[in-house]
Formats: C-alpha cells, structure tokens, sequence
C-alpha cells in the first residue's frame, strides 16, 4: 500500500493517464437535464476529464446501472434458436464511488452471484471488470444514513481518493497502479477516513423474527394514500435488483426478436401481476411493507446483513415525500410497542 | 380654481381618468407579475400618502392606486422612480426622464404566472422573461397585451392576450433508459394529447401531436425522459375579450426560440403603425389583423426573423371565439 499527494493538475494527468486503459465511469452533472426545468441530473457516465467529475451533490441514481443496466438483452431468438448477445464494449472500468455505493454494489454481488447455485451471467461478465476507485467520504449529503447502516465505511477498492480543493491525495492499495499513480506525485500519508454521524439516524428493528401482526398492521396503511407507485424509490436505489423480462419481435419479423430484462420494482403497478389477474400486493401500503421488510429483514435473515445502505436516495427523490429512514424507526418504534405515528 | 388637464398626456403618463371629479389612479407596472416585499411596502406608501389607503390588484398583475387628487401627479410621480428605476431600469428598460413617471401605458403590463422559480411544471423563469421582454416592447403607445405562462396548463391566460408565450420543451428519450413503466404515456394520455403510447415495452412519442408540457419527464422515474437543452416556445397570437368579439388566441408559432418571440413581437409593432386606424383612440391588433388578414400579418412580422431549425409555422389561422351580435338568441324566459 502506498499514498500519493498531488495537485490537482497533476491529479488530472494521472487520470488522463488512467484513460489510455480504462474507461473511467463517476458522478457526472447533466446540466438541464433534471426532473424539473433549469436543474441538473446527477447520474453516473463515463468521464471525458477530471473535471467532469461531480463531488458536491449526490447523484440521482446509482452506479448500479453499470452492472445492471436498466435495459438489458439476454438473448436473441429466432424459430430454431437463441444466443446470447455480446458486450458492446468490454475493457476495463474505473468506477469513482463512495462507500454506501460500494457496499451497495457488494449487496447486489450477493443477489446476482451468491444467491442460488447459478451466479447470473450477465451481472457477473459486467461486474468483473470493474474497479473500485473510491471516494472519500467525510461529510453527509442530506438524507444520508449509512452509519446507521454500517455502510459508511469499506475496504473494498483498489484505490482511495481524496479531493480538497486544489490538492488530490490517493491511497493505493493494488500494484498495478503503483508505477503510474508514482510517476506524477510526491509521496504521502493519506488513509481515507468515513463519515462518523449522519443527521439522520435509523433505529433497526431487532426481532430475530418478524412478529406476523406487523404483516397486517395498520401502520401501513397511511402509505395506502401517500404512495403513488412512481418507483422513483426502487429506480434510485443502489441495492434495488427486481427486473422484469419482456420479448419482442423485430419490425417485420415474426420469428426474430429478442429477450430483455428491464429494471422493474415493488412500487410500481403490475409488479406482483399474476396470469388471471392475481395481484399480491394491489394497495401501496403493502408494498411498503415488503420494501422495508426486504431492506432491513428478511434479506438480513438469508445473507447476515442488512440490504439497505442508507444512500438516502430514495427519500431525496420521492415526490411524495415519503421517508424510508423514518419508516424503518417508526415500524421499529411500532415493534417496540410505541407509536405507530 | 378649476382643472386644466389634457386628458392624453395625464393617460399617457399611466393615470387614469375615473368615476371621482378632480381624482385619478396611477397604474403600476410589474413586469412579470414579481416583486419583493420592501417595494410592496413603497406601494403601501404612495396609497397611504397620496390616495386614501387603498389599492386594487390589477388583472394585468401590477397596482392601480385610486382617489389621488390630479395634482398630486408630479409627487406620485417622483415617489414612483425608485420603483421605475427597480423593477424598468435595472432591467434594461430605456425610460429618459425616470423623475417623470411612466412614459407610455398602451403597451400594458407583462403578466406572466409564477415560472419555474417555484412551479414544478414551469419550464421556464416566466419573470425573467417578462423582464426581458418588458425591455423590448416597454415604453410603446399601442395598446397591447403580453402575457407569459410557464407551460401548456396556461394558468396566466395567455389564450387571452394579443401576445400568449407559452414556455415549453422538447422531450428527448434515452431509450436504454426506459424501462416501460407507462408512467409517461399514462401522463400523457390522461392529462394532455396521448402523444406517447406504449409499443411493446418502450414508448413512442407522436412529435406532431406534443405540446411540449414536460409531464413525460417529469413523470419519468429513471430520467429517460428529459428536457433538450435551450429554451422553447408557443407563440399565441390575437386573443381578446371586448365588448365585439371576444376570441382565444391561437398558436402562430411553435418551438420558437425567444429571439423569435421578441423580433415578432417587436415586429409587430411597425405593423401596427402602419394599418392601425387613427381615427379611433385605440384599436385591438387583432381587429387590424382582421382587416389586413393573416397572410399580411404573417408576412410582415417575420420580416428578418430567423426560425430555429425546430420552429413550426401556422399556415393559417382561424381564432375560436363569438361575436356579441349574437346576444339576438338569447331570450327571456319569463
């Protein structure tokens, strides 16, 4: 392990340097390109420089796009048989996260590889290239709950940066970075340090099993009325991996088409939809229900911890107003015995 | 001693003749229909000082302040520039002599609904605008009527002016960002003209049939559908209430940039001086657009107006609306 420091010039020669093998994806603004006119969209993209790096909000959506992207072909087809298709582009990725997407990314590692005796194939060839670059995180964004979660820290990467102000400091951790990140800058102490408290705080419940009354209980229903099934919650979510599979033909073909899975999620109309017009969860409420039990319980129950990571981007993006954060402290309060309110 | 006034200058200078002998009212002028709290106040005091406490909020968004005797004018006058020079001045708007008061009340005041500072649906700063164009068209003689909305829903009545912009934008589709929830063609189909319907799992949108509100982006949860950058507009033109023939404006130009709005607007202008019929005190531009038709119109007012690549022209112009005349069918029922 070794640490760097270096201006930030300097910093964006390395980072050019980087680019000669790596395609480096991060927080990147979309100027008008937001919900609303005149605001700007924070997504991750590929980055054509440094400077396109986005550090001062947080980003809309998460970097789980780029292992699992919101629309993916699994198969062509035709009369007599399928393939599979191809990566457009399969070269390595540098991937400038913090650490709640981090731990995020190892949550979805858990659904898609270790989950069942088969490691998806389509998650796993995207997953594989990719390198943890990350980013230092010191200071909540709003919303933020990842040491709640115990999200705030990792030592999943490959090499830690902070940026403050004009000077850039890296840890790095895997060799093969060493030469490069060395030829530009001086040597240094940085560690990376991780944010101690967030303004918002979560109490999870602590039953070892969920009692069956909270299943019905009424503390849901007021998300009946609340909730209007946008998605926009599961759409952000870093640890959100439901999708739906969806066949179509090409244009004038009726034999040729291709398979996709799309991102779908548990707010949205139509995701419990069953052949014969069985719906399992029809109110808002339910589906509520599911999502925080799904986040703090039962994926706990299966894989050791919690799925949810406390990105809080879920609550910065509702139109509702709905906190997820409050959710769980209320349904934890409501185990407790106290208000539901 | 009695009043010696010449009723078109005290006019001209934004008081009013009215109903009390020997007492005007002052028209205020708010472009954009926004101002700040300590020029509220300034209001406040000129009616409290010079008029008898009271003051109306306009239909046009600015103040009229009544019952101030006609010779207090020159003091309403000069307790008026701090407000000239905020809300005119500072925004560009060329007034010679600000001590004077306001040089020109043809041209009306700018209304514009409250815009993209605080609506969700806005897809413009409604006020900036209004300020802009207040620079252009303000001080002018001819009476007309501006008003400017934040998108499609109309909420400032620009179907009712001589000039509606109507802020709007174009959708973009990221297409492997869709994820064929249907929240943007539900949108679409139950609020505004079902210019995007489902095909297959992906939507597709009828770009003849989009008014450009933006509830598809702002329905979209992953950002699939988002804005094209620039700013857009709908050009209505030559609505109007009366007492002959009152009639919704009707969309002259579509996806235009604010270059065009302003040059046509300003255009128009040159238009009106030359078929205006001076023997009336004023005349409603549409009822010279009448008397011209619109081909004349048309041709005149885009004189060396250049039109974005995206803009869309009406080809002809046929305004909704009743004549009065019409009154003959209605009967008492008694």
């Amino acid at each position: 392990m070794s640490a760097y420091d270096y201006s930030r010039k300097e910093f964006a020669a390395v980072f050019a340097e980087l680019q000669k093998t790596y395609q480096i994806y991060g927080p990147k603004r979309f100027a008008g390109r937001g919900r609303f006119s005149d605001t700007d969209l924070i997504r991750y993209a590929p980055l054509a420089s440094l400077d396109e790096l986005e550090l001062a909000e947080k980003s809309s959506l998460s970097p789980k796009s780029l292992v699992f992207p919101a629309d993916e072909t699994i198969f062509h087809f035709n009369d007599h048989e399928f393939s599979q298709p191809q990566l457009k582009e399969n070269g390595e990725i540098i991937v400038l996260l913090r650490p709640c997407d981090i731990n995020g990314i190892a949550r979805l590692d858990k659904m898609f590889l270790e989950n069942g005796d088969q490691a998806d194939p389509y998650y796993q060839r995207r997953r594989q290239r990719l390198h943890f670059f990350m980013i230092e995180c010191r200071e909540s964004f709003e919303n933020c709950f990842c040491v709640s979660m115990k999200s705030n820290t990792t030592d999943n990467y490959e090499v830690a940066l902070r940026f403050a102000g004009d000077r850039v400091a890296a840890q790095v951790k895997d060799h093969r970075y060493a030469g490069l990140f060395g030829q530009k800058g001086r040597a240094g102490s940085f560690s990376p340090e991780f944010v101690s408290g967030n303004d918002k705080q979560v109490e999870l419940p602590t039953v070892e099993t969920m009692p069956a009354e909270m299943f019905n209980h009424k503390m849901w229903e007021e998300y009946d009325s609340r909730c209007i099934a946008c998605g926009r919650c599961n759409t952000s979510c870093v640890t959100c991996s439901c999708f739906s599979t969806v066949d179509l033909f090409y244009a004038d073909s009726r034999q040729c088409g291709e398979r996709r899975r799309v991102w779908d999620g548990c707010h949205l109309d139509g995701f419990s939809d069953m052949a014969g017009g069985h719906s399992f969860r029809k109110n808002k409420g339910e589906r509520m229900r599911f999502k925080t039990f799904h986040k703090i319980y039962d994926f706990r129950k299966r894989f050791g911890f919690d799925m949810c990571v406390g990105c809080g981007r879920c609550d910065d993006v509702c139109p509702e107003y709905i906190s997820f954060s409050s959710c769980i402290n209320k349904l934890s309060r409501t185990l407790k015995g106290g208000s539901d309110k | 001693m009695s009043l010696d006034l010449n009723r078109k200058t005290v006019t001209k200078n934004a008081f009013r003749i009215t109903k009390r002998r020997n007492h005007t009212a002052i028209r205020i002028r708010v472009p954009g229909g926004h101002l700040n709290a300590s020029q509220i106040a300034r209001i406040a005091r000129i009616a409290e000082q010079f008029g008898d406490g009271n003051l109306h909020i306009t239909t046009r968004q600015g103040f009229e302040i009544p019952n101030i005797p006609f010779e207090k004018m020159a003091e309403v006058n000069a307790a008026l520039r701090p407000l000239i020079e905020e809300l005119e001045l500072e925004h560009g708007v060329k007034i010679d002599n600000p001590a004077a008061g306001y040089p020109a009340a043809g041209m009306r005041n700018i209304s514009a609904c409250i815009g993209n500072r605080t609506c969700p649906f806005a897809n413009t700063d409604t006020t900036g605008l209004a300020q802009r164009i207040e620079a252009v068209v303000y001080p002018h003689d001819f009476h007309t009527k501006i008003a400017i909305t934040g998108c499609p829903n109309d909420c400032i009545k620009a179907h009712m002016q001589d000039f509606g912009i109507i802020a709007i934008c174009i959708p973009e589709y990221d297409y492997d960002q869709c994820i064929g929830c249907e929240a943007c063609a539900k949108a679409c189909q139950r609020k505004v003209t079902g210019a995007i319907e489902m095909n297959g799992s992906k939507v597709v949108r009828d770009e003849r049939r989009c008014i450009g509100c933006g509830e598809c982006v702002l329905a979209c949860p992953t950002s699939a559908w988002t804005r094209k950058p620039g700013k857009y507009y709908r050009l209505l033109v030559m609505g109007r209430t009366g007492k002959k023939n009152p009639r919704l404006a009707m969309p002259f130009l579509d996806r235009v940039n604010e270059e065009v709005v302003t040059k046509v607007i300003a255009n128009t202008m040159a238009y009106v001086d030359r078929y205006i019929l001076r023997c009336l005190p004023k005349e409603h531009i549409g009822y010279i657009v009448d008397r011209t038709g619109f081909n004349v119109f048309r041709d005149e007012v885009l004189q060396g107006v250049v039109l974005n690549t995206e803009a869309r022209l009406a080809k002809t112009i046929q305004w909704p609306g009743y004549n009065t005349l019409n009154d003959a069918n209605l009967k008492t029922t008694k």
